[in-house]
């Protein structure tokens, strides 16, 4: 079952082409991670799916349906959290939170209240007093205390201090677990790391990679760091083996997935005293897909788009 | 670093963003000014004409407070009665609406933030917003002394006359430079500002109806309540006759007084609050708000109160003073013949109360424009993205904000109709009848404010981005169609662009059903289009 299936689409303003044959799927019941530089179209996408913009061409089905045609019948199944909220500033936290959960088709307000208090909020201030992570926490508890099988989150912690971060990696993880659909729209790696079944990274409105953190780990080499009685030689001539530095005891070199047991059983000869293997995490994933050379660590090249 | 360091550099900010604007504002005064004089010119050609004019004029209330008072029977001071309400609002608003621009709402939107943490004095926004407005009103007020004296009016009067409209623009600066500390946030600044205006436009017209005739019949001496509103002062100034240079003292040590407390004001606040405390609202939303419906109104109902209450007073007046008309024009023959061919009849009273009319739903119609933009304010925000991500349809949610506002239009439009019967009725004794005759005048008018409403509808649908400026710009041709479009002598097609030309001046005419059905039908067409027309676009953010 899929809950998000995108496929091969545009979107052009003037000459502007922000979405060039994106693709994105999101399974029922997972968390997906949705990551991209500023400009990269992610907020855009996200608004084709909500049916506020309207695609140029491609394939897109949200809950089944069409999200232009459909959006009134979908936005019922499903709960928005925008990456820059706007309220109206002469109503309370409270009356935007009710406000948003009735047109939404109902809210349960035992929740509704839990939250608010789980997330430190006063309600009965003005929406034109509150701070970007306050008008963040509205929009969140709004959506939170939605009873929605999607939740569509664009860098929905973009304003929230770390207690609150806390906070909200709790709530998603229970709608997880639940059996709720979660794309979030994140910069904070950390975040998508913990949270996110899946990933999708997109550049310049491609989709360049698309799997779960595991999957996307298994397409990049493992930088290693190896102490040995003897001075190790003959490791470069191993295949998919790069990057090799011998200083005395230490070498540091990179290996391919997929590789590994004939560079264990060649080190193994060299007596092998420590062994550390460091997975590149998903901020250095991202950085080889967008960070000029400087950013990605030495030796690293950045997979070609579309690899996998 | 002083309190007023970068000043310079805001001021140019100010002058860069506001540049269009600025020219538009600088050409409208003199466009204005040189158009009224003209047509003045042509109509009251003799002296004697002018004489006429000025006793009739010294003589009616009605034309004491709305036109100011008459100071003799010079081309001059002819133009100056004619012109000098128009001026003066258009100064005074756009000044108004110029500083908050520049102080409270750069502060709302988090522009100050940014600015404020740069190399930038305290007082320096306030300053620069101040000093453009300034300069502003000295360029639109040199060029209207110019166009008028290019007209073949006296160079000196013409001089005296744009100090005196430029003195009123700093005044009213200087009053929003308070008021934007005053208010947290702009629309605040803007409506007390505007508040202020109306008061001030009061006690002049308080002042100059009670004000006595002098000996020759021909000049209106006031009374005190002209001489404490800004208003006032620059009718005191008497331009064309005598030219009482040193009234402006007391526009210049008013404008300086207010702008002092604005700056006290400013040092004793923090950067995006304003002096009025931000009350708390309820922790549950009461359940009339929870639909798209009940949010329109809420967004609504502070402009449409606003708006009744304004339109109540101004009908009180306004038919209060109706029964003074006949001695008003009963003596000039060219002002009696511009009145009957404004209200198409010969009674002139009900000449008056049509042209009333005509005039009310001018300013409904501004209403309606400012209450559908509301659209477009929701869109640009951003808010409007929430809510459609919910399960509220594009229709739905553009026809609930329409609803109020075409339910305003007419609400405001009865009540202009009945509040000018009642003031008439209670006058002349019959409260019952003319309440009900004037109240059918006023909605006789609302098709045609409907249309408007329509035009902005379909301006939301196609072009977003413009649809601001190109609604209120098409408002302001209307205005000028019916206001200025007989004394300009504009041709017949060029006045049936305006939709209020094509309804009769109920009550000196008869009400006809045609023009109503046609304009209805156009109405609910141009509101189908826009509708439509939103329904197949992308949002605009921003």
């Amino acid at each position: 079952m899929t809950a998000i299936s995108v496929a091969g689409l545009v979107k052009t303003f003037g000459t502007t082409r922000a979405l060039d044959e994106l693709d994105l799927t999101v399974r029922s019941g997972e968390v997906h991670g949705f990551l991209g530089p500023n400009g990269a179209g992610k907020s855009t996408t996200i608004r084709i799916l909500l049916g506020l913009l309207r695609k140029d061409a491609g394939e897109v089905d949200v809950l089944g349906g069409d999200p232009w045609r459909d959006a009134v019948s979908l936005h019922r199944r499903l709960a928005y959290v925008p990456g820059d909220v706007n309220l109206w500033p002469n109503l309370s936290g409270g009356e935007a939170i009710d406000l948003f959960g009735a047109l939404r088709g109902g809210l349960d307000r035992a929740r509704r209240d839990e939250l608010l208090q789980r997330f430190d909020l006063d309600p009965t201030k003005k929406c034109r007093t509150y701070s970007k992570g306050n008008r963040q926490k509205v929009a969140i508890v709004a959506a939170f205390a939605s009873d929605v099988e999607l939740l569509v989150l664009d860098e929905p912690t973009s304003g929230l201090d770390p207690l609150m971060e806390a906070v909200f990696r709790e709530y998603v993880t229970a709608l997880r677990d639940a059996g709720r659909t979660v794309l979030l729209s994140s910069h904070v790696m950390s975040e998508v790391e913990a949270l996110c079944d899946r990933v999708s990274i997109i550049r310049a409105g491609r989709t360049v990679e698309s799997g779960t953190l595991a999957e996307l780990r298994h397409l990049t080499r493992t930088p290693m760091t190896v102490e040995t009685e003897r001075p190790v030689d003959g490791l470069a001539d191993l295949a998919g083996v790069h990057a090799v530095t011998v200083s005395g005891a230490t070498t540091r070199f990179e290996v391919e997935s997929g590789t590994l047991d004939p560079v264990l059983a060649h080190l193994a000869r060299f007596g092998v005293r420590t062994l550390t293997s460091t997975p590149p995490t998903l901020e250095e994933l991202f950085m080889r897909h967008y960070g000029d050379g400087s950013a990605a660590a030495p030796g690293q090249r950045p997979l070609p788009a579309g690899a996998r | 670093m002083t309190a007023f360091t970068g000043t310079a550099r805001l001021t140019r900010l100010a002058l860069r963003r506001d540049r269009v604007k600025l020219l538009v504002w600088a050409l409208a005064v003199p466009g204005v000014g040189a158009a009224v004089a003209q047509s003045v010119a042509g109509i009251y050609a003799t002296e004697s004409d002018r004489i006429g004019y000025a006793t009739t004029s010294a003589a009616s209330v009605v034309a004491r407070a709305f036109n100011g008072p008459v100071s003799g029977p010079s081309l001059g001071s002819v133009v100056t009665a004619e012109a000098y309400t128009t001026l003066a609002l258009l100064a005074a608003l756009l000044s108004t609406f110029a500083v908050v621009r520049h102080t409270r709402q750069n502060e709302e939107t988090g522009r100050a933030e940014l600015l404020g943490s740069a190399v930038v004095g305290r007082h320096a926004p306030l300053t620069a917003a101040l000093l453009t407005v300034l300069a502003a009103n000295l360029l639109s007020g040199l060029l209207l002394a110019l166009a008028l004296a290019a007209g073949g009016l006296p160079m000196a009067g013409s001089l005296a006359l744009g100090a005196a409209i430029a003195g009123i623009g700093v005044s009213f600066a200087a009053v929003a430079a308070v008021t934007a500390q005053i208010s947290g946030t702009a629309r605040g600044a803007n409506g007390m500002a505007a508040a202020v205006v109306g008061l001030a436009f009061l006690l002049r017209a308080a002042g100059d109806a009670w004000g006595t005739v002098s000996a020759d019949g021909m000049r209106v001496v006031s009374a005190w309540p002209s001489w404490i509103s800004p208003l006032g002062w620059a009718n005191q100034v008497r331009a064309f006759d005598g030219n009482r240079w040193p009234v402006l003292a007391l526009t210049a040590g008013f404008a300086l007084l207010a702008v002092g407390t604005a700056f006290v004001l400013t040092a004793h606040r923090d950067l995006g609050s304003g002096v009025l405390a931000v009350r708390r609202g309820p922790a549950v939303a009461a359940g009339s708000l929870l639909s798209p419906g009940g949010l329109a109104w809420r967004l609504q109902r502070g402009v449409v109160l606003g708006w009744a209450i304004g339109v109540v007073v101004m009908g009180l007046s306004m038919g209060s003073v109706g029964d003074q008309l006949d001695s008003f024009v009963g003596e000039n023959e060219a002002a009696s013949e511009l009145i009957t061919q404004l209200g198409g009849t010969d009674k002139l009273t009900d000449a008056f109360l049509g042209t009333m009319m005509a005039m009310f739903a001018l300013a409904v119609a501004g209403f309606a424009v400012q209450a559908v933009l509301r659209l477009r304010t929701e869109e640009a925000t951003g808010a409007l993205e929430g809510i459609l991500a919910t399960a509220v349809s594009r229709p739905r949610w553009l026809l609930s904000h329409l609803l109020w506002a075409a339910l305003g239009t007419v609400a405001l439009l009865t009540l202009a109709g009945a509040s000018t019967g009642l003031g008439y009725g209670l006058v002349t004794g019959d409260v019952p009848g003319q309440v009900a005759r004037l109240t059918v005048a006023g909605l006789v008018q609302a098709p045609a404010a409907l249309v408007v409403t329509g035009l902005v509808v379909v301006l939301f649908g196609l072009l977003p981005r413009l649809s601001v400026a190109l609604s209120w710009s098409a408002f302001l041709l209307c205005v000028v169609l019916g206001q200025l479009g007989a004394l300009l002598e504009l041709p017949q097609p060029v006045l049936n662009l305006s939709p209020f030309t094509h309804l009769p001046a109920v009550p000196a005419a008869d009400p006809s059903a045609t023009p109503m059905v046609v304009l209805l039908g156009v109405a609910v067409a141009l509101t189908a289009l826009g509708l439509a027309t939103f329904r197949r676009r992308d949002l605009a953010v921003g």
